[in-house]
């Protein structure tokens, strides 16, 4: 019986079998003679004149090392590192991949990514997460390692390395509009936030004094929750049109921001309201009755006792209505609320994938940074409050 | 200090407490015990009216609470509660200080009342004044209870089974604590309790209630010599009747002046209990007594731990 050599780390050992079969059997480019044809696949290294730069790909061949690895705070640390490195790699591989096929095609080409730089950039993160997890960061050092990646992968963006690569070609395209679009949808996002927690925190507290409020608000809001987002925002078009007709002063109609904001506050209602009762619930029985006790007035038990311990719960809850709602924003643009959905939507009625991918990598970016900055103020909130975070 | 009169709660089709009459005098360690149901619990939550009473006065001090803000009342009495409900998110000094925060007393106030509470209550207060709750032992969380309690001076202190989930152990040691804060601040306490044992160590006097009703009130020598019917009697425990009665008695009330005998000396404040535990130990009829600097005060036969008590 031959002696295996043990694994030490399953994870990596599973990213590592899907960079593998990714880079042997998935195109890691497609290249086709204009935007509105589909390309035909270009494997890894398969590019005329790349030579050298395939050294790229040192680190994701660290990255295979891993699960081998006996597992400790060097090889986590390892882990980390080539997760980084491999990111920023494959997307450095891919910029000069495009660059060295642009030289020698139309200008009209396009190189976008492949399949199999999708599966590997995908791994090469998972691999972050997995390492940044096992090496226990705390939250500073996962924002130090989120502001490394983003760093590097930024950094070639910045300097013009990627600007052959389709997404690129059509970013140069909507340089005018695309920033105004990240804008317009962060704007969006922002608008519904006050409306959201000036309605959405009440509620749940009510709902959580009372049963009886409990039991009408949470299934009302379920069913809102459940409309699908093309139909709120039909629903909303008939009312806010003839409160348009009747106030014409009022600067709102139905279709632009307007609704689009109402109807993303609709949607963030049941996770802040729910979120805000469940925290509020979650403070211990013993602990109110001991405020109450002691001579604390009910405003007082509010804000010294439980709105502090409902904090975390209800933070919690903010970060997944914001998550939420920075991607409905997106489906705003049909009724011409505009932002980043202006874009992918104009992708996909010109059948521009790339195009689509323009408007959808920084709506992804805009969900995982409002994700990271709300999960570092929960962090930074329960250490105010002397607690490890839960 | 605090007296009821007539005072009923029902809670729906129960009646909780029936038609209640009952004083505690100041100063008094007033122990309430009684079966589950029996409205002890009930009793002690009105006096800080945290449950409102159907009909009936009640008075704190000479005020009818009826007529006083529920929170300023409660400012003037501590509460400590079985689960202790320290407060997770603050430390074991802003625990303590929440009281006399509330009342708007001066910081450096405050401090040092932190530390007073922290050393009465075995607290090493340089160790433990930043502690946050989870960092420390149910025995310790109930002593910031009490000291939490205590924080503002009050001069009635209401307590609700508040030793009952700790180890024996941690609850003597505990109870020992409460009984010298009582002689050493002369407070008035309120203590509910279904255990006999602690209720006859601690009390002045006892109120033994059964389905909302007061059964018997008197000292613990008055329940175990005079119990007023088979209720108390079981309450009291019939085995171990006599080992309860010789434990509310020191050895001091029945030593014989003058008298001396071989082997190491009792204290004169140790239980008539301790003191027949001792005896069979040591396989003898008769200790020397001394007193609480370790001077001879004479001897305790076993013949007189089967005398009666003196009612002269």
């Amino acid at each position: 019986m031959t002696r295996l050599r043990p694994i030490h780390n399953r994870v990596a050992l599973l990213l590592a079998a899907m960079t593998v079969a990714a880079a042997l059997a998935l195109p890691f480019l497609g290249f086709a003679p204009n935007r509105l044809l589909s390309g035909k696949a270009i494997a890894l290294g398969a590019v005329p004149g790349a030579g050298w730069s395939g050294a790229a790909l040192l680190p994701v061949a660290l990255l295979l090392a891993v699960p081998f690895l006996r597992p400790g705070r060097a090889v986590n640390a390892l882990y980390v590192g080539a997760g980084v490195l491999a990111a920023a790699g494959l997307v450095w591989l891919a910029g000069q991949h495009a660059a060295l096929l642009a030289a020698v095609a139309s200008p009209a080409a396009r190189t976008s990514f492949g399949a199999g730089f999708w599966v590997m950039e995908a791994a090469a993160l998972l691999a972050v997460l997995d390492g940044v997890r096992r090496l226990g960061l705390g939250p500073a050092g996962r924002v130090a390692v989120g502001v490394l990646a983003a760093a590097l992968i930024g950094g070639q963006f910045a300097a013009g390395h990627l600007d052959q690569l389709s997404i690129m070609r059509e970013y140069a395209n909507q340089r005018d509009v695309f920033a105004g679009a990240v804008l317009r949808h962060a704007a969006l996002v922002a608008a519904a936030l006050p409306p959201t927690l000036l309605i959405g925190v009440p509620l749940g507290i009510a709902a959580q004094r009372s049963a009886a409020v409990g039991r009408l608000v949470f299934p009302v809001l379920n069913v809102v929750q459940t409309i699908p987002s093309i139909a709120l925002f039909g629903l909303l078009l008939a009312p806010l049109s003839a409160l348009a007709a009747a106030f014409p002063g009022l600067g709102i109609g139905g279709v632009g921001p307007v609704p689009a904001v109402i109807a993303l506050t609709l949607y963030s209602l049941l996770p802040i309201a729910r979120n805000t009762a469940a925290g509020l619930a979650g403070v211990p029985e013993p602990v109110r009755e001991a405020a109450r006790g002691i001579g604390m007035t009910p405003r007082q038990i509010f804000w010294r006792v439980e709105a502090p311990l409902a904090l975390p719960v209800f933070l919690a809850g903010l970060r997944i209505t914001l998550v939420q709602a920075v991607g409905l924003a997106a489906v705003a643009a049909l009724i011409g609320a505009g932002g980043l959905g202006a874009i992918m939507f104009q992708g996909l009625f010109a059948n521009a994938l790339d195009l689509v991918l323009l408007g959808a990598v920084p709506v992804i970016l805009l969900a995982v940074a409002a994700d990271a900055a709300l999960k570092l103020a929960s962090a930074l909130a329960l250490s105010r409050l002397g607690r490890t975070a839960a | 200090m605090i007296s009821f009169e007539g005072v009923t709660k029902r809670f729906g089709a129960w009646t909780a407490v029936d038609n209640l009459s009952l004083t505690v005098a100041a100063g008094e360690f007033r122990v309430l015990i009684g079966p589950s149901g029996s409205g002890k619990s009930t009793v002690l939550r009105m006096m800080n009216r945290l449950i409102a009473p159907d009909a009936g006065t009640i008075r704190v001090e000479g005020e009818d609470i009826a007529r006083l803000k529920p929170e300023t009342l409660r400012r003037r009495m501590g509460y400590v509660i079985q689960s202790v409900g320290l407060f997770p998110h603050w430390t074991v000094e802003r625990n303590i200080a929440a009281v006399p925060d509330l009342l708007g007393w001066p910081r450096a106030r405050v401090r040092d009342r932190v530390t007073e509470l922290l050393t009465l209550l075995n607290l090493d207060p340089e160790r433990y004044r930043g502690a946050y709750p989870h960092e420390l032992s149910g025995g310790q969380q109930q002593r910031v209870g009490v000291a939490r309690a205590l924080a503002a001076e009050p001069h009635i202190l209401l307590m609700d089974e508040p030793f009952s989930a700790l180890d024996p152990i941690t609850r003597g040691a505990l109870q020992a604590e409460m009984a010298a804060i009582h002689t050493a601040t002369g407070t008035t306490i309120v203590f509910v309790t279904h255990d006999m044992d602690e209720a006859l160590a601690l009390a002045s006097r006892i109120a033994i209630l059964d389905r909302g009703r007061l059964v018997q009130s008197g000292t613990p020598l008055d329940i175990l010599t005079d119990p007023a019917d088979d209720r108390v009697r079981d309450l009291v425990g019939r085995e171990e009747w006599g080992l309860k009665r010789l434990a509310v008695e020191t050895v001091a009330e029945r030593t014989r002046p003058g008298e001396t005998a071989p082997g190491d000396p009792l204290a004169a404040g140790a239980s008539l209990r301790q003191a027949l535990a001792a005896m069979v130990a040591r396989g003898t009829d008769r200790l020397p007594v001394a007193d609480g600097q370790g001077r001879p005060m004479g001897a305790l036969h076993l013949a007189d731990l089967l005398r009666g008590p003196d009612r002269s």
